[in-house]
């Protein structure tokens, strides 16, 4: 093209990388659905959990390393929920990792964009199993006040499984708490005893 | 107060140097040619009584006929500005100089006009997208985008 | 025996602890000493350039809280002055004092956090943070009680703000004024001799006065260099000339002096604000304006200075109920131009804290 006397020749590096942009949003047209679709199963079927099982379950739930993956705005009241005031260190997730391969939980704090999406995707598949994803925000939940934009991912569960989803722009460090609270009785699948 | 300078007395200054290159000068901004760009915005910065040494503000703006590139100039030592434009009538191939050579600060905002835009800026040391990435087809700040 | 060397380019990728958000750096290193740096930005582009064309002039206030997160009541004074400006409103006098009174708190709530994350980055893990965010926290309790949130308020309104504070407010504000003095000689006394800070940032990342005109810095980041630009007084708004302020500068434009700046503006904005607490008047807070404002035809430039540095927001109206275009001038990112000046030639450490002290938020950057 004519106008490429002008421009600088692109690197290897980002032509690769806005490769791995346009195949991520061509793959992530449908939302995945959410990891809890195996709880109507389990009803259907009648399992009881065993006390073997709901020991470890209870012990993994209570000492989650969650993994500090903010973005935009939420993630500041992320950081508010782990200092001195509303101290999530007394639910067990003293220090926020930075290594995925330490991390068991994702807390994904705001705005998702497609240039962001590969890297967000990467990380998750770097994480250990058993793994767990937060979405905290409008932003995550459904693209937030951006959805109408042509570079927001519209809600990350199109890029990655979630499990709780917390609301609010942003929500307050109490709400964020409550949802890991929930997560908590995910996990030790409280939900199924009581239903 | 920075007090913003009476854009026609400085285009009777521009025209006595550079003949013919003002477009149009109201009481608030000077419009030239986008060919003579580089040569009055190195004027209006080495002018002694001018000295604007500090770029505020540069933007780029679609109107449907035309595209018009924006800047403000400030000067620190007299605190004065000026607004000074310059328009570009072709849509399939809009150049304008880049003054990157005089203000080092317009280094971010002609990368990010031409990417949301597609103004392209002659003379520029690295121009490529600095907002999408590689390989984003369009440019999303025209009028006709989506 | 010849060693041969070669340069490495080491990715500081989008997901990173220091990096203050997703910001990724193309780092080109000989050993440990940095040759080149080439910032590469994006990763949190939301178009809200574009979006702001396709709503009326109220709707995009919420949208200028998320530009610069940290600081959000100055993201929508700034944008509010502009529609001002634009439009020929004239602002009620109590109106007006409780702007600055928002403004010069939400100042002191942004710098804490910068200098907070500044000390972080040299190497003190969180405890400065925590320390910080003790007063970042009875400021939040002052902001909530007035705007009912903690992070974006979306307070400010054309014409005024959006509603007046509760009779607990002026007290409480009272009280926070008073000890703030306090603490910040109490940070003062454990940091500003502190010898690993004297020892990492003193002579380090040097940005000269040249440079940093010609590179249209703003800011702490200008201030720092010796530049005595404050937009509060060199082209005032508001009724900042009314109040009696100084204005900090550095001599050597390195990341001490930079640190330095944030806590000497943090003592001026107390000054402020005890001033403005004493000649707060009675009145309306915000004028008679139509709910579906159109401005007339033309263009205008509201600026003002943001914690950052010098925010601006450009307007093209044409009679119409939505801008013709909304653009935003954010002062980090014509900051970040400076970054490969400050950097090079120092160690991957260095790089750090260098970056740290422009105070980046990526919101406003990639907007």
């Amino acid at each position: 093209m004519e106008i490429d006397k002008y421009l600088s020749p692109p690197s290897e590096l980002d032509v690769a990388e806005g490769k791995r942009i346009n195949d991520l949003f061509a793959a992530s047209q449908q939302p995945i659905p959410d990891p809890d679709s195996w709880i109507n199963e389990e009803i259907k079927r009648n399992v009881w959990i065993t006390s073997a099982d709901y020991v470890v379950d209870w012990a993994r739930s209570r000492s989650l390393f969650p993994l500090m993956f903010g973005l935009a705005c939420c993630a500041f009241e992320m950081i508010g929920m782990a200092t001195s005031r509303f101290d999530i260190a007394r639910y067990g997730m003293d220090i926020f990792r930075w290594s995925p391969r330490q991390a068991d939980v994702m807390i994904v704090a705001g705005t998702l964009t497609w240039k962001m999406a590969p890297a967000v995707r990467r990380v998750y598949d770097q994480m250990a199993e058993p793994k767990w994803v937060i979405a905290m925000g409008q932003c995550c939940i459904s693209g937030g006040p951006f959805r109408e934009s042509y570079s927001v991912v519209p809600g990350i569960n199109r890029i990655v499984p979630v499990d709780v989803y917390v609301p609010g722009c942003p929500p307050r460090p109490e709400a964020l708490i409550y949802g890991i609270t929930r997560l908590h009785q995910k996990i030790v699948k409280e939900s199924i005893k009581k239903a | 107060m920075t007090t913003a300078l009476n854009a026609e007395q400085v285009a009777r200054k521009i025209n006595k140097a550079f003949p013919g290159v003002v477009v149009a000068a109201d009481k608030a901004a000077v419009v030239v040619t986008s060919e003579s760009l580089f040569k009055v915005a190195e004027f209006l910065k080495n002018t002694p009584g001018l000295d604007f040494d500090y770029l505020g503000d540069m933007a780029g703006v679609d109107y449907t006929d035309y595209f018009e590139v924006v800047y403000r100039l400030v000067s620190v030592t007299h605190n004065h500005s000026l607004v000074l434009k310059t328009r570009c009538y072709d849509r399939e191939k809009p150049v304008v100089p880049s003054i990157t050579s005089l203000w080092r600060a317009a280094y971010f905002p002609e990368r990010e006009t031409y990417d949301l835009l597609g103004i392209i800026f002659e003379g520029h040391p690295d121009l490529k997208r600095l907002l999408l990435w590689e390989g984003f087809e369009g440019h999303p700040l025209r009028r006709d985008y989506l | 025996m010849v060693i041969k060397t070669e340069p490495f380019i080491l990715n500081i990728g989008p997901q990173h602890p220091s990096t203050h958000g997703v910001f990724r750096m193309k780092v080109t290193l000989d050993g440990e000493v940095v040759v080149d740096v080439e910032p590469v930005i994006g990763y949190l582009h939301r178009g809200i350039e574009k979006m702001g064309e396709n709503r009326t002039y109220t709707q995009i206030i919420p949208l200028t809280d998320r530009l610069d997160y940290l600081a959000s009541l100055t993201n929508n004074l700034a944008y509010v002055l502009a529609v001002e400006k634009l439009a020929d409103i004239k602002v009620p006098e109590r109106a007006e004092y409780l702007r600055i009174i928002m403004a010069e708190a939400m100042r002191i709530s942004s710098h804490l956090m910068a200098v907070g994350f500044f000390l972080n980055d040299l190497g003190a893990m969180m405890t400065p943070v925590l320390y910080m965010w003790r007063e970042r926290e009875k400021l939040l309790d002052l902001f909530e009680m007035v705007c009912g949130q903690r992070l974006t308020y979306n307070y400010m309104r054309i014409g005024g703000v959006s509603h007046d504070i509760p009779e607990e407010f002026l007290p409480a504000l009272k009280k926070f004024v008073a000890e703030m003095p306090r603490f910040l000689d109490e940070y003062d006394q454990l940091l500003a001799t502190n010898e690993i800070v004297l020892v990492r940032a003193k002579g380090v990342g040097v940005l000269p006065k040249k440079t940093a005109i010609n590179i249209a810095a703003s800011g702490p980041v200008l201030r720092a260099s010796g530049v005595k630009w404050d937009t509060r007084k060199a082209d005032p708004y508001s009724i900042y000339d009314r109040f009696d302020f100084d204005i900090p500068v550095g001599s050597s434009g390195d990341n001490y002096d930079r640190y330095w700046v944030r806590m000497q503006e943090m003592r001026q904005s107390v000054r402020i604000l005890e001033q403005a607490i004493g000649q707060l008047p009675n009145g309306e807070v915000i004028a008679d304006v139509p709910q579906l404002l159109r401005p007339p035809v033309g263009e205008a430039y509201g600026h003002i200075e943001a914690p950052k540095g010098e925010l601006g927001f450009y307007l093209v109206s044409d009679n119409s109920i939505a801008p013709y275009r909304f653009h935003i001038h954010p002062p980090t990112l014509i900051n970040l131009t400076a970054l490969k000046d400050m950097a090079v030639g120092w160690k991957i450490a260095d790089l750090i804290i260098t970056f740290g002290s422009i105070d980046v938020v990526l919101g406003e950057i990639d907007r």
